[in-house]
């Protein structure tokens, strides 16, 4: 059929890469050492689209007809490719008549030091550690709730999930509860001033407080049972991007770069500064028996400081560890549950290294190149693992095996970079937001009953030192 | 120019032919645009985060926010669209280069139709948002497609624009002439072509043969 002699015709075509040797130079070439050319005297095929054109032709040397008058145009030549190519007729133009022109100036590349990491991305094959039978990792998450408004800050951590099962995830300037037991919602709180939003959410252990951190500089506190706002306190200079709990005080970290240690139980909150880092505190996170407390800041440190004695304000002469060794902001901590002095940190974009650290020693245990920017690390105790959640470029969540680091399972779903991970309290699931507006739990870490009987801790509702003395 | 911004969401409203024939150009620079964008990052041209997504046309796209080539960019496209307006661009092409070498490594190839009559076509028909998306995502998709069989870029690259046009343009200022930047010896590969309302668009990739077994 006449239609495929057409295609096969154009595909000839469209091979402009034969060098033709005994031909003219191309036109923009004889432009080029001659300035006054009135003719194209030169090789062009006609309008019609059906010739098709082979390095054995000889060309013809007939003046193109090009109907009207040529006009002289004086302008800057480039010389390029050595190659010579033929321009063809295609689609009904004479594409001989083209000009090729491009904007001035040398082409663009990208900043100095960027290596195209794409042979990484795509050559790289993922070897997951093998996968004992019992245990079903499921690629899709178990739900998917819908969080819009999500601020796309890496350096927020707008996600904590409580002991009494409660998942809050700060949306612009709103706090939202799920209950995770019973499927509701419920809005918390909101901020009055539409240009407000919220910057960091951390629960009591007990689970009956949250701590806002917000972008007017403000560390607030509100009784979640009876939905009133508690406290609103007043020290930092900067947006309160991180906190954290250790009993009766909650540490909150600022873009200041300072951290301010707050007792809530007292009117003058304030009882110590740490100012360490440089740039924004985005990591924050005291250990589990509150010995210790670990800060990562956009100025790429680690800084790990003791608790105070007393109630005497904590300062910066008591810095045990100051790490330097990732390349990124550091926002990802997590302290080892089942290990002592055991910290995991991770690395923004330009590092995305895992590191694990033995605070007693400062030592840097070891060391993994994740390929992608790290926002949130967790320890899922129930098989000993750690799991990271990525931005660019993998925009996932890796569970890596402890202390192996060996891979375990890849969680992917999220169409945008994950920004925070929060692991439920019978550890059983991790939640991650991500830009995509969306929360993913992923119930990854399930034990097997007879496991989980043996394990069972119940969470004690012993009152709470902060009922008490809240005023 | 900001080319970024999407039509007002009364696509579905018919308005003068002109105004028709200029919202068609709009598009077809912007799915050039968006084209571009999603071809450096895919070929890893500039550092993946180095983009962002946005929504356009309820679809989620990429663009970068590396600001020297987004000016670079703008540039291109609003001078892009003049030429568009007026009928004269024949192609738009990018090609790849080592940094080094000045080699080219890869070309991309879009053939931009002017169909000139169109320009006093008498019965413009109007586009759905669904026609819109359908495009830019053909395009997008193809581009994504072609990862999985193009050769790795592993030296560092620079990329260039270049626009074939009517040879009696005028050069405007800052731009200059340029020979086609040829491959020596390319494989080539012919993206499937989609029709618009009135025209095809027809688009192919050709890349330097890889020394492999």
């Amino acid at each position: 059929m006449a239609q495929f002699g057409f295609e096969n015709d154009i595909h000839s075509i469209l091979k402009l890469d034969m060098p033709i040797t005994n031909a003219p130079m191309a036109r923009w070439q004889r432009k080029a050492s001659s300035s006054n050319t009135s003719a194209l005297s030169g090789l062009s095929p006609g309008k019609s689209a059906n010739v098709s054109l082979s390095s054995s032709k000889t060309p013809k040397t007939n003046p193109i007809q090009d109907g009207g008058g040529h006009k002289h145009i004086s302008y800057i030549s480039k010389l390029c490719n050595k190659h010579l190519t033929w321009s063809v007729s295609l689609n009904g133009y004479n594409v001989e008549d083209a000009k090729i022109l491009h904007l001035g100036g040398k082409p663009l590349n990208a900043p100095e030091g960027y290596q195209n990491n794409l042979k990484v991305l795509y050559t790289h094959t993922a070897t997951p550690a093998s996968i004992k039978k019992s245990r079903y990792i499921s690629s899709t998450p178990d739900r998917i709730l819908d969080a819009p408004d999500l601020r796309n800050d890496f350096y927020l951590n707008l996600l904590d999930w409580s002991s009494r099962n409660f998942l809050a995830v700060a949306l612009h300037n709103s706090v939202y509860l799920w209950d995770a037991t019973q499927g509701d919602i419920l809005l918390l709180m909101k901020m009055e001033r539409e240009e407000d939003y919220i910057c960091s959410l951390s629960w009591t252990k007990e689970g009956s407080y949250l701590a806002v951190g917000t972008s007017d500089c403000k560390v607030q506190l509100w009784d979640v049972e009876n939905q009133k706002r508690l406290r609103s306190m007043a020290s930092h200079t900067a947006r309160v991007g991180s906190l954290s709990w250790n009993d009766h005080v909650v540490s909150s970290g600022s873009r200041s770069g300072h951290i301010h240690h707050h007792d809530v139980r007292v009117a003058d909150h304030h009882i110590g500064t740490l100012t360490a880092h440089a740039q924004e505190v985005c990591g924050l996170k005291w250990s589990p028996d509150g010995r210790y407390l670990a800060s990562g800041g956009n100025d790429n440190l680690v800084c790990i400081w003791p608790r105070a004695q007393g109630g005497s304000a904590g300062n910066d002469s008591q810095l045990i560890r100051c790490w330097s060794e990732h390349q990124g902001a550091v926002k990802a901590l997590a302290w080892c549950p089942w290990q002592p002095n055991i910290l995991a940190s991770g690395g923004g974009t330009s590092d995305r290294h895992i590191r694990i650290w033995n605070v007693n020693s400062g030592s840097c245990i070891s060391s993994l190149d994740t390929q992608s920017q790290i926002s949130s690390l967790v320890f899922a105790p129930n098989y000993k693992e750690l799991v990271s959640a990525h931005g660019y470029a993998h925009n996932n969540v890796v569970v890596w095996k402890y202390p192996s680091l060996s891979k375990v399972a890849e969680l992917n779903g999220h169409d945008d970079r994950v920004l925070s991970l929060t692991l439920s309290p019978d550890c059983s699931t991790v939640a991650t937001v991500a830009a995509d507006e969306t929360i993913r739990l992923w119930k990854s870490f399930e034990m097997d009953p007879i496991k989980k009987k043996a394990k069972e801790r119940m969470v004690k509702s012993t009152s709470s030192v902060i009922h008490q003395s809240i005023r | 120019v900001c080319a970024w911004h999407p039509c007002p969401s009364t696509e579905t409203a018919l308005g003068s032919s002109d105004n028709l024939e200029h919202r068609r150009k709009d598009r077809q620079v912007r799915l050039a645009a968006f084209g571009i964008n999603s071809i450096l990052y895919q070929r890893g041209i500039y550092p993946p985060e180095t983009f962002t997504r946005v929504t356009h046309y309820d679809l989620s796209l990429l663009l970068t926010t590396d600001p020297k080539l987004k000016s670079y960019l703008t540039n291109v496209v609003s001078q892009l669209k003049e030429w568009l307006f007026e009928c004269t661009v024949q192609k738009l092409v990018l090609v790849i280069t080592c940094l080094e070498t000045n080699e080219v490594l890869e070309r991309w190839q879009f053939d931009i139709e002017c169909d000139k009559s169109a320009k006093e076509s008498s019965a413009p028909r109007e586009k759905s948002i669904k026609t819109i998306q359908h495009e830019i995502r053909s395009v997008i998709r193809q581009i994504t497609a072609t990862v999985t069989f193009l050769p790795l870029l592993e030296t560092p690259c620079a990329f260039d624009l270049l626009v074939y046009t009517d040879k009696d343009l005028v050069v405007p200022d800052k731009w200059e002439e340029s020979g086609p930047q040829t491959i020596d010896q390319p494989e080539e590969v012919r993206l499937h072509s989609f029709t618009t309302s009135i025209h095809k668009v027809n688009s192919m990739v050709a890349y330097k043969k890889t020394e492999s077994a």
